[in-house]
C-alpha cells in the first residue's frame, strides 16, 4: 500500500473538512463500542481472561523462533509448503512464483492486511494475473480503487449511497440503496469467481504450532470459499501470529471476536491443516503458507515488543477519539488508529511516520479495551521520546522543550516567569476567564476557548495554604 | 543464508538468545505444548448443554428442531423444507447415506457440493453449547463445501455430542482422530456481513439459513 504517513498533518486537515467522510464517521460513531461493551459484560471474569491472553501472546513471542520451527515442522509433515519472506517485496515475489509455477490466471482473495503491506494485488496484476477481493468491504474498495480504512471493517468510511453508485456503474445494474440487495448483488457477482479461480489467498489470524495449522476467523464465508474451492491455497501472515496450542487459541478467540465486532464467536472459525487428503472430495490440492517478517523481528527485545501481541481486533481504533474524527486513511498506511500509530513507524521507519505517535490525546481508552493489554499510550510516548532524541521533531518544538528544560532547571527563574505568565493570561482572559486566542498556539484556540488561569501559580497557592 | 535462516537469526538476536538456532529452549517449548494447559473460562455457567446450545443457536439466527431418534431425522428434515417452501433435494454428506431419506420423500445426492445445490445436509463432529456452534471435520464422507455452497444448510447433531466449550471439542477430536483433518470448520449461524454502514445482513457468501436437527436424549447429563 502506498505510504502517505509522512504527510499525516495535511491528510488530517483534508479529512476534517471532507463533509462526506465526516458524515460517514459520525454514523460509525459508537456502534462497535456498544456491541463490544454488551458482549463483554456477559463474560464476568474479563480481566482474568485478558491477563491469560496477554501471557499466551508473551509466551509465543518470548520463544518465537522455537514455536515457528515447531509450526514449520508440523505444517510440512501435513504437506503444506512453508515459505519465509523477509520483506514485503519478497511476499509478492514468492506468491507470483507459486502462481506461475502452476499456471494460475485467476486469484480470489479473502481479507489479508499483510498483503496490503506489500501491495500484492498490483504486483499480481503487473504479472498478468487477475486478483479479486471477495470480502464485501474489500471488494467495494477494489472497485473504488481505494485502500482500506479499518482493519476489520475496511469500507467503514463509505456510505450506502457511494456503494450504490459504485455497484451500478461497475456492474451495469439499476442503482439501489437497499443494503441487503447490494449484498446479494456482490454475492452474485463473486460466486462465479470463487468457482473458476485457480488460487485462493487468505490471511491467517493465527498459526498453531501444535498442529501446523492456520486459523481464519470470518463472517461472510468468503474465507471458507477461497480456502476450499480453488486448487491452490496460499495463506499469508506475520511471523508473530503463532500460538503454541489449540487451547491457547480457544482462550484468545473468545476475546478476539468480542473485541472486534461484539460477537461471542464469528460465524466461521476455520482451521486449515495441509492440502486435500487421500479420499477427500473437496479442498485445495496445494497448500502454502508465507511467513512474513517485514520489520516485525526488529521489534523483538525492544520496548515495542508488546505491540507484537496484537491480535488485530480493531478495538483500539473503534474507541479512539482521534480515529473517530479523522478516519483510517489519514494515518497513511495499512494499520490505522492507535495500533497503527505504533506499528507504522516501527515497520516503515519513524522518519516516515513522524506525526503518528503524536496523533493521540493519550486518553488511554485504547489500552483499557485492548484484549491483550498492549500499553498503547506508553508505547506512543516511547516513540515520541525517540523522535525527539533522534532530532526528528521540528526546530520550534525542539527549541521550546530545550527552553523549558532550561527554566525547569532553575526553580527561582521558573517561579518568577510563571508568576508573570499566569497573571498576564488571567488579565487577557477578562471577566469570563476564557482565552479566544493564544499567540503561537492558535492551533489550540482555533476551535475552542482556553480557560484562563486565575492569577496565582500552584506554588503560590501551596505556600499560602501552608503559612 | 536463506530468508528463513536470516529471519530466525534476527528473531534470536532480538530476543537476546544465544546462537542461530534454538537448543534447550526448543525442548522446553515442546514440553509446554505437550502440557496443553487450558486457559480460564468465562464465569457464565449453564445447567443443560442441549438447552444452552439451542438458546445460543437461536440467538445467532439458527433454527433448532429436536427429535427422539436418528430414524426420525429424515421426516424432520422434510418437514422443515416443506415449511420453508424449499426444494426437497440437494446434496448430502455421503456419511448420511444410510438413513431412510426416500421414505420421507427426499432425494439428496451423496457427493461434494456443486454450484446449483440449494440445500446441503451434513452431520457434525460435535457441537459447542457455550456459543451455539457446530464443529465440522472435513473427510471423504464429510466434504467441507456441503455446509458452504448451498443457500440452506441443515445439520444433524446427536445430543450426546454437545460439549461445553471449544476446549472439550479439541479433546474429543484428538481422542477420536488423533490429528486434525484438512479443514475444521466451526459454524455459528448463517453467514453474515456488516460491511456496508455496519448494517448486519444475513446471507453473505455462505448459507442464508442454518437449521439444526438434534436427535437422541440429553439424559446423560
Amino acid at each position: 500500500m502506498q505510504l502517505t504517513s509522512f504527510s499525516f498533518k495535511s491528510n488530517v486537515r483534508r479529512k476534517l473538512i471532507d463533509p462526506l467522510l465526516q458524515r460517514n464517521m459520525k454514523r460509525f460513531g459508537g456502534r462497535f463500542v456498544e456491541a463490544r461493551a454488551a458482549v463483554m459484560t456477559e463474560v464476568g471474569n474479563l480481566e482474568e481472561i485478558r491477563v491469560a491472553a496477554a501471557a499466551i501472546r508473551d509466551r509465543s513471542l518470548a520463544n518465537l523462533d522455537s514455536y515457528l520451527l515447531t509450526f514449520e515442522e508440523k505444517a510440512r509433515a501435513r504437506g503444506t509448503e512453508v515459505h519465509w519472506a523477509e520483506t514485503a517485496q519478497d511476499v509478492n515475489r514468492i506468491l507470483i512464483g507459486i502462481a506461475q509455477a502452476s499456471g494460475v490466471r485467476k486469484i480470489v482473495k479473502s481479507k489479508s492486511m499483510v498483503s496490503e503491506e506489500s501491495g500484492l494485488n498490483d504486483a499480481v496484476e503487473a504479472a498478468g494475473m487477475e486478483a479479486i477481493e471477495t470480502d464485501l468491504g474489500e471488494y467495494i474498495l477494489q472497485l473504488a480503487h481505494e485502500p482500506p480504512s479499518h482493519i476489520i471493517a475496511p469500507a467503514i468510511h463509505k456510505s450506502v449511497e457511494e456503494v450504490a453508485e459504485l455497484f451500478s456503474e461497475k456492474h451495469h445494474t439499476p442503482r439501489s440503496t437497499d443494503i441487503p440487495a447490494l449484498c446479494r448483488e456482490a454475492r452474485e457477482q463473486l460466486r462465479p469467481h470463487f468457482l473458476s479461480a485457480d488460487m485462493g489467498i487468505s490471511g491467517g489470524n493465527f498459526l498453531i504450532a501444535e498442529t501446523g495449522s492456520v486459523v481464519i476467523v470470518t463472517n461472510e464465508g468468503n474465507g471458507r470459499m477461497v480456502t476450499t474451492l480453488p486448487r491452490i491455497h496460499v495463506a499469508i501472515t506475520g511471523i508473530e501470529k503463532v500460538l503454541p496450542t489449540l487451547n491457547d487459541f480457544s482462550t484468545i478467540v473468545r476475546l478476539l471476536t468480542r473485541s472486534a465486532t461484539g460477537q461471542s464467536i464469528t460465524n466461521y472459525v476455520s482451521m486449515l491443516t495441509g492440502p486435500r487428503q487421500e479420499g477427500d472430495l473437496d479442498g485445495p490440492l496445494q497448500s502454502h503458507i508465507i511467513l512474513v517478517d517485514s520489520g516485525r523481528s526488529r521489534l523483538l527485545g525492544t520496548e515495542m515488543q508488546k505491540a507484537l501481541r496484537c491480535i488485530r481486533c480493531g478495538a483500539c481504533m473503534n474507541h479512539c477519539p482521534v480515529y473517530q474524527n479523522i478516519g483510517g486513511h489519514a494515518y497513511g498506511w495499512v494499520y490505522p488508529g492507535p495500533i497503527g500509530a505504533i506499528l507504522t513507524p516501527s515497520y516503515v521507519g519513524l522518519e516516515n511516520a513522524l506525526d503518528l505517535p503524536q496523533a493521540s490525546t493519550l486518553c488511554g481508552a485504547c489500552q483499557v479495551v485492548c484484549p491483550v493489554k498492549i500499553p498503547l499510550p506508553e508505547l506512543m510516548r516511547v516513540l515520541r521520546e525517540k523522535s525527539f532524541e533522534r532530532g526528528l521533531r521540528p526546530w520550534y518544538e525542539r527549541m521550546s522543550i530545550r527552553l523549558w528544560r532550561g527554566f525547569a532547571n532553575h526553580p527561582r527563574l521558573y517561579a518568577l516567569l510563571t508568576q508573570v505568565g499566569v497573571r498576564l493570561l488571567s488579565m487577557l482572559g477578562g471577566k469570563k476567564g476564557l482565552l479566544h486566542r493564544l499567540p503561537g498556539l492558535d492551533g489550540w484556540t482555533e476551535g475552542r476557548d482556553m480557560p484562563a488561569p486565575q492569577g496565582r501559580t500552584f506554588r503560590e497557592l501551596y505556600r499560602n495554604r501552608r503559612s | 543464508m536463506s530468508a528463513r535462516d536470516n529471519i530466525l537469526a534476527r528473531v534470536r538476536r532480538g530476543l537476546g538468545l544465544p546462537g542461530d538456532k534454538p537448543g534447550a529452549e526448543r525442548v522446553l517449548t515442546e514440553e509446554h505444548i505437550r502440557k496443553n494447559q487450558r486457559g480460564p473460562r468465562p464465569a457464565y455457567r449453564w445447567d443443560n448443554d442441549a438447552d444452552r446450545f439451542q438458546e445460543r443457536s437461536e440467538k445467532l439466527g439458527t433454527t433448532v428442531d429436536r427429535v427422539a431418534t436418528l430414524s426420525e431425522v429424515p421426516a424432520a428434515v422434510a418437514r422443515y423444507l416443506m415449511e420453508k417452501a424449499l426444494p426437497q433435494n440437494g446434496v448430502m454428506w455421503p456419511g448420511l447415506r444410510s438413513l431412510e431419506w426416500e421414505d420421507a420423500g427426499l432425494s439428496f445426492a451423496t457427493r461434494e457440493a456443486r454450484p446449483d445445490d440449494l440445500v446441503g445436509v451434513t452431520g457434525a463432529f460435535c457441537a459447542i453449547s457455550e456459543t451455539g456452534t457446530l464443529m465440522l471435520l472435513s473427510g471423504k464422507d464429510t466434504p467441507a463445501a456441503v455446509s458452504l455452497l448451498p443457500e440452506t444448510h441443515i445439520a444433524i447433531v446427536e445430543m450426546q455430542r454437545i460439549v461445553p466449550g471449544m476446549e472439550e471439542a479439541w479433546d474429543l477430536m484428538k481422542a477420536e482422530r488423533g490429528a486434525p483433518p484438512r479443514a475444521i470448520n466451526f459454524v455459528s449461524g448463517p453467514s453474515r456481513t456488516a460491511d456496508i454502514e455496519q448494517t448486519i445482513v444475513i446471507g453473505a457468501h455462505g448459507p442464508y439459513r442454518v437449521h439444526v436437527v438434534l436427535y437422541g436424549s440429553a439424559d446423560f447429563q
